[in-house]
């Protein structure tokens, strides 16, 4: 029996060990907002923060986990108003959406540890995570909105 | 979303709902909510049209089952004065869900804030056209949804006025309250919904006019889906959860036309929570939309299904493309296409003008088999129960969905029903429903338990229906100015069309007609030709489909000729492209058009240098250039659209090429969401840019070689440029034509990187995608 916790609720968890978080906290506690995108950590689509640190879901066993806090994006804020989330509604960043819980994972984790990145850190720290829709220009803006150095976009053009 | 229980129950008990009661059960929640019956009137087409073009149907009224003209369907107002809006296009990333509720609010003088939208099932019937793809969505029913808003707060108005006992003419509809000024009194729209709906269907319907627009046309609008989206709460196709829901995969065969010869399952079935293998019977050559075959697991959970996937031993039979080899392959191209091919356009005498020709340049140009590989890949959830199937889907075409479950599971139109989710991603992909019809066959294999069928990456990239794989070959002759006077061309590409017909050959007139025959170059001598191609894969569209390769080449060749000719490109471009004028489509040969009326969309001729212009000047065109560093330009007309692109590169001395700003200039006549336009610029400009420097799909004994995003590289945030500027060129009015926007930003990216990347270092890059040829 494997204990855990997901979004500061206590959960224990009994099947195959191997199973990837991904797919525990998808197919088992109905957590759908972690995406599944290529299953080898090569999209970031399922980042979520074990332990405060963001780690991709689908090559981390639950086992992994054991007795750890998993964070995923449904419990990344109470009331879904993390200044991440807030900038990229206000960027309107989504085309799809579909890696976006992912982007936001990953730049919640990237403010904690470097609260003033550079377009630098971010192309650095971001670069794990895949947008086809091409979103990046956006990312890049919001990251540094949420870490409150935003340079607004001007007319005409979106820097 | 419409996941209710109940309704579901009801679905399996074979009755298909209509909206009201889905209104009513799932989205107002109450009794009492009203649907407004209007009557819509699309906008008139040019009055000028021909007797024969009067009886050919475009935009709307040319797509399979047109535009639904009942408003019951679009339009409903509660009580409470919540308005929602029914949007019948899949939204996968272009933000068309915000802009048609928007678009209705606006005419309707609604308050944002009371507006919501929900989700269309697969029903052309009654909702209308639903193939989410073309670039069609704003193109073909932004002025249907304007008259459905308007004959909606007219209606509001007349009831308003009666209950009032006041003339219609006294009172207004402002953001969402009815007032009447001369008494002081007002009212919500909710308190007279009820009355209006029993008002006869008013016939002349005024639209606002475009300056008291409040939310069309100001890009001042967020997406609706935001919170839903940033919060993890979005429902896309792998997100579907029903009570009692098993999880699918599928091992299909490697190559195109495989089948299974047998398997052993005794392994796989030791995996714990496996609840059924079985085989789909492969689809013949050519599979159309239906599912390849395979082996199906179905258990618990999904990594139980991918587990004892991984676990089966089967036996293929790789069928006729066993062979395929994209290397072999691209030389059979370029073969054909040394070779004259079926004219598909010509004027004046090529051969003749060529002979006499001072200088004569000749170029062949290649672009490969690519991926869609959406960030989602494909996924459905099906259940296939009591003689029933209701699936929920991220598909660019429910009814099409809709039409292969109906013929996987011999069932009639009124017991299928096909839900439409948020698509992460589609890009042409989720046009081809395939994963639906293997969803629906695994919940039937386990007896009507509700089923989620997902594709993995690898999936995605070995089974997928790709981009066509292409050579183009171009000649020109130029005369003593350097102004070229014969143009050949050769369009060599497997054809989409093969997934349809054995071995067409051929490509098909929308396929010609993306950028190859309306070529709107001045050349007095032009042929272009289509010479014979086979596919050996599953061929289909990718966005901006056979413009990549058209515009790659086109556009890379004229600045191959300005080179020849000593010239400037930019000029050289324009001066090509000749003085402002109007193109009949027709007379050049294309019978396509995008669907449009010839009369009322012809290339223009002027807006297309108008879009070069401003995109190179947003890149500082003529400036001074560094060692290794260069600027390029390229434009290209598609989906009824202009755009240009100025990109600025720097190639180092080891060969890495990067793109360091990209200027994307666009003209879609009426900017009715110009924040999404922008955003969809910008996405494009990441696609093309993927698509020229790393992405590639190569296929070996007819498998393909790529597995992952390790080895189909996509653009990452690293290598997207820290500079996109997007310049919308404003054309014409309100009621000009409308252009298409999701997919005219990808075709002129690669050419002015190309073209970039000439001005840096002289080095000509023919062949996509760039990768490290600049190394060698």
């Amino acid at each position: 029996m494997i204990k855990l916790t997901v979004n500061g609720a206590a959960r224990s968890f009994d099947g195959d060990p191997d199973m990837p978080l991904l797919w525990y906290l998808r197919d088992e506690l109905g957590l759908t907002g972690t995406k599944f995108g290529c299953g080898v950590s090569l999209c970031g689509a399922c980042t979520i923060h074990l332990g405060g640190a963001a780690t991709r879901a689908c090559i981390t066993p639950v086992s992994a986990a054991a007795g750890q806090e998993v964070v995923t994006i449904e419990g990344l804020s109470p009331d879904g108003n993390h200044p991440v989330q807030v900038a990229w509604r206000e960027q309107n960043v989504a085309q799809c959406g579909f890696c976006q819980c992912g982007q936001i994972m990953q730049a919640a984790a990237l403010l904690k540890d470097t609260p003033k990145p550079t377009d630098e850190d971010i192309d650095t720290t971001m670069s794990g995570n895949i947008c086809r829709c091409g979103t990046y220009p956006r990312i890049r803006t919001a990251i540094h909105q949420a870490a409150g150095q935003t340079a607004p976009a001007t007319k005409g053009e979106r820097l | 979303m419409i996941h209710d229980a109940k309704l579901s129950a009801e679905l399996a008990a074979g009755t298909k709902p209509t909206l009201d009661n889905v209104s009513r059960r799932g989205i107002l929640g109450g009794a009492g909510a009203l649907v407004l019956a209007l009557s819509l009137r699309p906008a008139r087409a040019d009055e000028t049209q021909t007797k024969e073009q009067k009886e050919q149907k475009f935009g709307a009224d040319g797509m399979p089952h047109g535009w639904r003209d009942d408003p019951k369907v679009f339009v409903a107002i509660a009580p409470d004065g919540t308005v929602t809006v029914t949007n019948h296009r899949s939204d996968m990333g272009q933000g068309i869900r915000t802009s048609v509720a928007f678009t209705v609010a606006d005419e309707l003088e609604a308050d944002w804030s009371k507006v919501k939208v929900v989700q269309a099932w697969g029903d052309e019937t009654r909702f209308g056209n639903q193939d989410t793809d073309g670039s069609r969505s704003t193109r073909h029913f932004f002025q249907h949804f304007r008259h459905a808003g308007a004959a909606a707060r007219l209606m509001l108005i007349q009831a308003a006025a009666k209950q009032w006992g006041v003339p219609v003419t006294e009172v207004t509809a402002v953001n969402h309250t009815l007032t009447h000024a001369k008494s002081g009194r007002t009212l919500g729209y909710g308190a007279v919904a009820q009355a209006a709906a029993e008002l006869p269907v008013p016939t002349d319907v005024k639209l606002k006019d475009p300056k008291d627009f409040r939310y069309i046309g100001t890009g001042k609008i967020g997406l609706i889906d935001n919170v839903d989206i940033t919060t993890g709460k979005a429902i896309y196709g792998l997100d579907t959860k029903l009570d009692g829901m098993l999880y699918a995969v599928v091992a299909r065969p490697a190559v195109y036309g495989g089948t299974v010869k047998s398997f052993d399952d005794s392994e796989a079935k030791k995996v714990p929570g496996v609840v059924k293998i079985f085989k789909i019977d492969a689809t013949p050559i050519p599979t159309e939309f239906m599912p390849l075959g395979g082996v199906a697991v179905v258990a618990k959970n999904t990594w139980a299904a991918l587990k004892a996937r991984d676990a089966l031993k089967i036996t293929w039979d790789d069928g006729p493309n066993a062979g395929y080899d994209t290397d072999a392959f691209r030389k059979e191209l370029e073969a054909a296409a040394r070779k004259p091919g079926k004219v598909v356009r010509t004027q004046g005498d090529v051969d003749g003008a060529l002979a006499k020709a001072k200088t004569k340049v000749q170029a062949e140009y290649f672009v490969p088999h690519l991926a869609q590989a959406p960030m989602e890949p494909p996924a459905a959830v099906a259940r296939v129960k009591d003689g029933f199937c209701e699936a929920w889907a991220c598909v660019q075409g429910p009814q099409a969905a809709n039409d292969r479950l109906m013929k996987a599971l011999k069932l009639p139109d009124d017991k299928v029903k096909v839900n439409v989710t948020l698509l992460g991603g589609g890009f042409g992909r989720k046009s081809k429903p395939d994963y639906v019809v293997e969803a629906a066959l695994c919940s039937q294999a386990v007896g009507g338990a509700p089923v989620k069928l997902a594709w993995t990456r690898e999936d995605d990239l070995h089974h997928g229906f790709y981009h066509t794989i292409s050579v183009e070959h171009l000649e020109a002759g130029l005369d003593e100015k350097g102004m070229p006077v014969a143009w050949l061309h050769r369009s060599v590409a497997p054809t989409i069309g093969s997934i349809f017909a054995p071995d067409p050959k051929h490509e098909l007139p929308f396929e010609l007609g993306m950028g190859l025959v309306n070529t709107p170059l001045n050349i007095p001598n032009m042929r272009l030709e289509n010479p014979e191609a086979a596919a050996h894969v599953r061929v289909g569209w990718f966005r901006s489909v056979s413009n990549i390769p058209h515009a790659f080449a086109i556009q890379s060749f004229v600045s191959e000729l300005a080179h020849a000719a000593g010239r400037e490109p930019k000029e050289y471009l324009l001066d090509l492209i000749g003085p402002d004028r109007k193109i009949s489509p027709t007379e050049i040969g294309d019978v396509w058009n995008y669907g449009e009326d010839p009369k009322r969309y012809p290339i223009e001729t002027g807006r297309l240098r108008g879009v070069i212009e401003a995109a190179a000047k947003g890149a500082g065109w003529g400036r001074e250039m560094p060692k290794g560093s260069g600027l390029g330009v390229a434009g290209h007309y598609s989906f009824v659209t202009y755009t240009a692109v100025a990109a600025e590169v720097e190639v180092d001395d080891k060969g890495q090429v990067k793109v360091k700003a990209i200027d994307i200039a666009v003209d879609c006549g009426p900017q009715v969401n110009p924040e999404r336009i922008r955003s969809q610029m910008e996405g494009a400009v990441v696609m093309g840019m993927g698509l020229a420097l790393t992405s590639e799909i190569t296929f070996k004994q007819g498998r393909a070689v790529q597995n992952n995003f390790d080895g189909y590289e996509v653009l990452r945030i690293d290598a997207a440029p820290k500079v996109v500027r997007v310049h919308l060129v404003p054309s014409g009015n309100w009621d000009g034509p409308l252009g298409g926007v999701g997919e005219p930003g990808v075709p002129p990216v690669a050419p002015a990187i190309a073209n970039a990347i000439f001005a840096a270092t002289g080095r000509r890059v023919r062949q996509l995608p760039i990768r490290d040829q600049l190394s060698a």
